[in-house]
């Protein structure tokens, strides 16, 4: 199959490339525990605890949000 | 109506926050992509080593602030769902569409090919890696144009009709949504800023490495390549900024009027080149209002018409509806009385369609639907009890409008003169306040960008989408305290990332400047 074996080369590559990349980097090390640890704390404790689709959470479907936003959008504004 | 205002105002501010912390990355990114693709290109065609190290050495800065700055501008994204949930819902597709390309295509695009800048020098070839460091400079500006487009929508809606019954703003021309006047302006004049901001950026630090008589060559060579791009990018951010005047006079007036401060407009209108505002004028009082101002006959005019002799309405014009033909002739358009009344009749006709959908009474939805579309134009405004709601923060707007004209004024002057002494005096660069005066140049520049920002959105409140919906209808039902707490996150998160930023950046620049800079200490 060398088309297989074509492709898995072409993976393994890319992979070598990312992985030497990271290996040789200096202050790039710092950066990439940064950008790592800016995105835990967005996705995993903005979003998560703090940031929820408030439409998506609290209704089931597309015409009851619409309801709720014409509620909204027409009461109390 | 206390609490609401009081949850409006904090998301406000936390929007503000956000984008206001991302706009300090951005600008940056998008400049030295530039810079550094250009640098690198000289490299390409010279094989000249020298080049090689300077390409390299800005390339990490653009690492660095790329690391920063990424991901920033998701927690907007974040705040869309849970702050501004009835916005969200509202704008539909026409936010999402251009997001999703912006996800999808623009930012994989720029990640991918970031890697191969970093990576890839000793493994791929000397033009496979020139292409993927501009493609890393396209990545970007395609970013920037998604985001631009969707917040052009906004101060400019057209592209889209409202379906009642999915509560929904519907794209039905995605080329008007994407060419229309505003995204056009609003996207060549923001990216061009960052080519500005990239230039003084670079011109900065290599005035600090003459200053430390360290690395001249790389400094004198750095400050070429970034003068010449910023002064460009001055020259046609101006230009645009043009173009973005005579959008804004058409289609936002009020917002123009209140970057000038001008409440009773008139044919062959002055500009205020510098001025005070009185604290104490309001539409409805006689008093003047600027305590002190410098104007330039005609100026305004020119500006937002393109003709010395044109009307150009002030806030109390707008208010009143009437516009004078230069001949003295006045002309009536909706005055914001009408415009909220016709904004009522639109919140009544969405109503009726309402229950006649509830009561399953598909000629009275239709009938509803109709008087809706008849009044849609103007169905912001149905949430007003004043005219006065409809004015915008002049003091805010009109200072910031000003502030960045006359540091825009100041930074094509910095350009021509610091490209004048490299060029043909070089030996007065070696004075020291020559290069102090690159070095603090470096601030301006930032509250120029910021000061762009401020004008742009705070000059069409109380819009979150022009004339369709005020902030207040777009907010969530959700507590003040909230949204308070998330803010103080946000403040010690990002200020804790700029500070990482600027220290990281000093020591690798201090570091280096040591350094005699060659291909393989980068």
């Amino acid at each position: 199959m060398p088309m297989k074996n074509n492709q898995e080369s072409i993976i393994r590559r890319i992979l070598r490339f990312y992985v030497e990349g990271f290996k040789s980097m200096t202050v790039g090390r710092y950066l990439w525990a940064m950008i790592l640890i800016k995105l835990v704390i967005l996705f995993f404790v903005f979003k998560l605890c703090f940031f929820p689709d408030l439409l998506s959470r609290d209704y089931d479907t597309d015409e009851e949000r619409a309801q709720a936003v014409r509620s909204s959008l027409l009461d109390n504004r | 109506m206390d609490d609401l205002m009081n949850v409006v105002d904090w998301s406000r501010w936390q929007f503000a926050l956000t984008a206001m912390y991302h706009w300090l990355f951005v600008p940056l990114t998008l400049g030295l992509s530039i810079i550094v693709g250009l640098m690198e290109t000289i490299y390409y065609k010279t094989k000249d080593a020298k080049w090689l190290a300077i390409t390299k050495f800005w390339m990490l800065l653009f690492g660095i602030n790329f690391a920063c700055g990424v991901a920033t501008g998701i927690i907007l994204e974040f705040e869309f769902g849970t702050n501004w949930s009835n916005y969200s819902w509202f704008v539909g597709d026409i936010f999402g569409a251009p997001l999703a390309i912006e996800g999808i295509l623009a930012f994989f695009m720029e990640s991918t090919f970031i890697a191969v800048m970093f990576f890839g020098w000793k493994k791929v070839s000397p033009r496979f890696h020139l292409a993927s460091t501009w493609l890393t400079a396209i990545g970007a500006c395609l970013s920037a144009l998604w985001i631009l487009v969707a917040n052009a929508w906004m101060q400019y809606p057209v592209g889209t009709e409202f379906d009642p019954a999915q509560m929904r703003n519907v794209m039905s021309d995605f080329w008007a949504v994407v060419a229309s006047p505003m995204a056009i302006n609003k996207f060549f004049h923001t990216v061009l800023s960052g080519w500005v901001l990239g230039g003084v950026f670079v011109v900065g630090v290599s005035c600090w490495f003459l200053l430390k008589k360290r690395n001249i060559e790389l400094a004198q060579k750095s400050i070429k390549i970034g003068g010449w791009v910023g002064l460009v990018g001055i020259v046609l951010t101006m230009w645009t900024g043009d173009g973005s005047a005579v959008a804004v006079s058409k289609y936002q007036p009020m917002k123009l009027a209140a970057m000038e401060g001008l409440y009773d407009g008139k044919c062959g209108q002055e500009i205020v080149a510098f001025g005070i505002l009185n604290p104490q004028k309001t539409y409805d009082n006689n008093q003047d209002p600027y305590l002190f101002d410098v104007s330039l006959p005609y100026g305004l005019s020119i500006l937002a018409k393109h003709d010395p002799n044109a009307f150009v309405p002030g806030i109390n014009d707008l208010i009143k509806g009437v516009e004078l033909t230069p001949e003295g002739d006045t002309i009536h358009i909706d005055s914001y009385a009408q415009r909220i009344e016709i904004g009522r009749q639109a919140h009544a006709a969405l109503r009726e369609y309402g229950e006649a959908e509830k009561n399953g009474d598909s000629v009275a939805m239709a009938d509803a639907s109709a008087r809706l579309a008849q009044n849609f134009k103007y169905f912001g405004y149905g949430y007003f009890n004043n005219p006065s709601e409809a004015v915008p923060p002049v003091a805010l707007t009109f200072y910031a409008f000003h502030i960045m004209v006359i540091a825009g004024g100041y930074l094509l002057i910095f350009f021509v003169v610091i490209l004048f002494l490299v060029y043909k005096k070089s030996s007065v660069l070696n004075k020291k306040i020559v290069q102090w005066l690159g070095i603090l140049t470096i601030p301006v520049v930032w509250i120029c960008s910021q000061s762009g920002w401020v004008t742009a959105e705070v000059g069409r409140q109380p819009w979150i989408i022009q004339d369709l919906m005020p902030t207040r209808a777009a907010i969530s039902n959700i507590s003040a305290s909230s949204v308070q707490i998330t803010f103080w996150m946000f403040v010690v998160l990002f200020t804790g990332l700029l500070v990482a930023e600027i220290c990281i950046m000093l020591k690798v620049i201090n570091k280096r400047s040591k350094e005699e800079l060659d291909n393989e200490n980068i």
